[in-house]
């Protein structure tokens, strides 16, 4: 059981939490991780940002997050698994991504909703424009982001 | 007929997010279709000298500069992903 969801609205964690244990009645492990929109983007400058537009490939957001999601698959043993991102106007201290990983053992689902974070930064076509007091600035992606997918792939070999 | 789509830094540069175009004659790879729009239009020309690199998507699967194009293709240009 695999859910993606690309949407404007807001998301609850505990309601995610409960779907992924009724999808996954066997499990023994549920991993989920949400990332929250920063204050700062530390290659900018010291600006406070005041708002972060996400701007995507509608159909392809979802073709390659389902793309990352088949390939945890083939390296883990997954039960049920969730992803929403969301895009739009989104302001400091707001979710912006959610990934739920339930499994039978911790180690699968740990690993899996770290991978599936990894890849979908680098793999997914969206893109953040940062609003500050001194303007508006499209973020590139970190070098250690980059790096942190290249380890998976040296993790396979 | 192409569909093309631009996205993010990509669509402010040139103005537009999206536009139809007669498949160019002789243009069968995704590298002869960038070098006809950077003949076409200077904006997107200005767009390969800056230190953004520009990917393509081909039918939405990212494509290198070999990748095949067929008239009907949904193409789109953006810069590197980064969402998460």
């Amino acid at each position: 059981m695999q859910r993606i969801s690309v949407q404007s609205e807001d998301f609850d964690v505990g309601a995610e939490y409960r779907r992924l244990c009724s999808d996954a009645p066997g499990a023994g492990a549920v991993a989920t991780f949400c990332g929250l929109v920063r204050d700062y983007h530390d290659a900018g400058s010291s600006d406070a940002v005041r708002e972060l537009q996400l701007e995507h490939y509608p159909g392809m957001t979802e073709r390659c997050i389902g793309e990352c999601l088949r390939q945890a698959q083939q390296r883990w043993k997954l039960l049920a698994v969730r992803v929403i991102h969301r895009v739009g106007s989104l302001r400091p201290g707001e979710q912006i991504v959610f990934v739920g990983v339930a499994s039978h053992h911790r180690a699968d689902a740990l690993q899996a909703a770290s991978f599936i974070m990894d890849s979908l930064k680098s793999e997914a076509p969206l893109w953040k424009k940062q609003c500050s007091s001194s303007g508006e600035e499209w973020i590139d992606i970190r070098d250690s982001d980059r790096e942190a997918l290249s380890r998976w792939s040296a993790a396979a070999e | 007929m192409l569909q093309i789509h631009y996205f993010a830094s990509v669509r402010e540069a040139l103005g537009r997010g999206e536009e139809q175009l007669e498949l160019p004659a002789g243009v069968t790879t995704v590298a002869e279709l960038v070098g006809h729009l950077r003949e076409a239009d200077a904006a997107f020309d200005r767009l390969h000298e800056g230190s953004r690199p520009v990917l393509v998507a081909v039918n939405q699967v990212v494509a290198n500069r070999l990748g095949k194009i067929a008239d009907g293709d949904e193409i789109a240009f953006f810069p590197p992903m980064s969402g998460g």
